[in-house]
């Protein structure tokens, strides 16, 4: 029986029980990567004599009766735009294929005091850029349920992975809906914390008001766990938020009587498929058994969304990827010509198709004319987004609808048409211009793909959205369901 | 409003990057529809409204001014597509 079956609080029993070691979970994690993932392709570099070390160490130290940490012996991926120091980090771009870290993202280093394994890096759109994970330089990820369709992006190798029983958990980031657009797609757990709860120090960055780490996991518990060991302040990162860190897995109670739900009109309105707006209802009647009360709202500013953060994430970008210049690390295409043509053609050559777009738009947005009437105006319409959100939660504990207005769709049915993938992310993007957590479980099938449920909640109330999500997941088995490869 | 050819050709100076008249043509065609999506923001009325640039409220942050040791020379280097001498060699700039 396949060790995947378990959550990883009952792994943690096993291993502390002596049923099993981390070496024995190592490989498993690794047959299964070596069964699968030439259909998958959700990783981009295997570490396979790294975490196997990893593993003996840690069974050794089991030996000695030393304390172990939260993640103890669990074999984990990380997405490719979290620098690990040694361990070859792209981003899924020509533009980094050699570059080795020479030092270790926070989130690396925390799971790493948290005694997990770090089995590989994982598959992901160029620079967290895409909502398909087909613009990867290295070929895309396909979904574990039908592998003709996509994953969703910009984390896509970290939910396949997940999904296809690659890894006991990955590790994904989340500009504008890339751990939970693709954790709906491929049935899997996937929570974007609170700007600022997780470090981003270490993440390579796309765009940094909006960019955060954050778990895909089969289970809320999971979810939790993992959190658990990531979140905290990092006077690395200066963005990193001074709060305490609640106890994630003790507001996994179960109960959310009386518990306030509200279920914007926005999120189930025009543009959602039928099938995941009658899953959605369907769950919504699930949380109501168990209690909870819903009403319908309305977060009026929803419409401009897609446009605001296109507008700033693209100005974001276009400003970190200027460091990308074929200087001190990357592609470096010489002719000749002198260092300004030394930056166009390293840039030129390293960069995909999408990167380039976004540098493009972003470049203009932020350029002399338009700064006004593009980027100044986003930020504003921001700050509108986030107004809607403050007055609903006065009312209400959560948000709830749809992660994703449908399910994973065809590779290669939405590349020529940029603006239409760009709306598949319009009900996760509100939440990273306010900075809020949601996160994205199974709620579901439509034609046999998973439909996600999105739970959104107020600033640094992760242990609510957890809350619900776990009461929802308490009563379902959707979550139990696994994809046949 | 709509952007041109030649619009685009400049853009792609200032962001240092060389496009094929290929690219120039497609990227043309889909910042155009991008960018009017986009004008559906200049329909609302955000008169007053602060812009947000950061949901924490934190400026300045500053570390504690000690004295600790930095990269080494080969850490720093590790990565440069050419070195010399310790430093990243680059074209000369001035001839």
């Amino acid at each position: 029986m396949s060790l995947f079956q378990y959550r990883l609080s009952e792994l943690h029993n096993m291993l502390h029980a002596a049923q099993i070691s981390a070496s024995e979970l190592t490989e498993e994690s690794l047959s299964a990567i070596a069964r699968v993932d030439g259909d998958v392709h959700a990783f981009l570099t295997l570490d396979e004599e790294g975490a196997r070390a990893a593993a003996r160490g840690l069974d050794d130290k089991l030996a000695t009766g030393a304390a172990r940490g939260l993640l103890f012996g669990l074999p984990a991926g990380i997405k490719d735009n979290i620098v690990t120091k040694g361990l070859r980090t792209t981003c899924a771009s020509r533009f980094l294929d050699n570059y080795q870290p020479i030092y270790d993202a926070t989130v690396a280093v925390k799971l790493r005091q948290a005694d997990a394994v770090t089995i590989g890096k994982l598959n992901m759109d160029e620079f967290a850029m895409g909502g398909s994970n087909e613009n990867s330089a290295y070929g895309a990820v396909r979904n574990p349920w039908d592998l003709e369709r996509v994953p969703g992006g910009s984390s896509g190798g970290s939910a396949a992975a997940v999904a296809a029983g690659e890894v006991f958990f990955a590790l994904g980031s989340d500009t504008g809906g890339s751990i939970r657009q693709p954790a709906s797609y491929c049935g899997v757990v996937g929570l974007k914390p609170t700007y600022g709860l997780v470090s981003r120090y270490g993440l390579v960055a796309f765009a940094s008001s909006l960019d955060q780490i954050g778990p895909l996991t089969r289970t809320v518990e999971d979810s939790a766990y993992v959190l658990q060991a990531i979140a905290g302040y990092d006077a690395q990162d200066s963005t990193s938020a001074k709060v305490d860190i609640p106890d994630y897995l003790s507001a996994l109670t179960g109960d959310i009587k009386d518990l306030r739900i509200a279920v914007p009109k926005e999120y189930l309105g025009e543009g959602v498929d039928a099938s995941v707006r009658e899953t959605v209802l369907a769950a919504l009647k699930v949380l109501e058994d168990l209690g909870a009360i819903w009403e319908e709202v309305s977060l009026p500013h929803t419409e401009y969304a897609v446009a605001t953060y296109y507008l700033l994430a693209s100005s974001e970008a276009s400003s970190n990827l200027a460091r990308f210049d074929g200087v001190r690390y990357g592609v470096r295409v010489d002719d000749g010509g002198g260092l300004v043509d030394l930056y166009h053609n390293s840039r030129s050559r390293g960069f995909g198709p999408e990167v380039k777009r976004r540098i493009m738009l972003g470049t203009y947005a932020l350029s002399s004319g338009y700064y006004d009437a593009y980027y100044l105006k986003a930020q504003k319409v921001r700050t509108l987004i986030k107004q809607d959100f403050d007055e609903v939660f006065k009312k209400y504990d959560v948000v709830i609808g749809p992660t994703a207005p449908t399910t994973a769709f065809k590779l290669g049915s939405q590349t020529e048409d940029p603006l239409t993938m760009y709306l598949n992310d319009i009900l996760t993007i509100p939440v990273n211009l306010a900075g809020i957590p949601a996160v994205s479980i199974p709620c579901g099938f439509a034609e046999g793909m998973p439909v996600g449920l999105q739970i959104i909640g107020k600033e640094f109330d992760e242990s609510t959205v957890l809350r619900v999500a776990h009461a929802y997941e308490q009563h379902t088995d959707h979550h139990k369901q696994r994809p046949q490869l | 409003m709509s952007i041109t050819v030649k619009d685009v050709q400049h853009v792609a100076r200032l962001a240092r990057l060389h496009l094929s008249p290929e690219e120039e043509a497609v990227f043309t065609e889909q910042m155009n529809a991008i960018l009017q999506y986009a004008e559906k923001l200049s329909g609302l009325d955000t008169e007053g409204v602060e812009p947000t640039t950061h949901v924490l409220h934190v400026s300045n942050v500053m570390r504690e001014d000690v004295v600790k040791e930095s990269l080494s020379i080969e850490d720093v280097l590790l990565n440069a597509p050419e070195e010399e001498d310790g430093q990243f060699k680059v074209p000369a700039v001035l001839e």
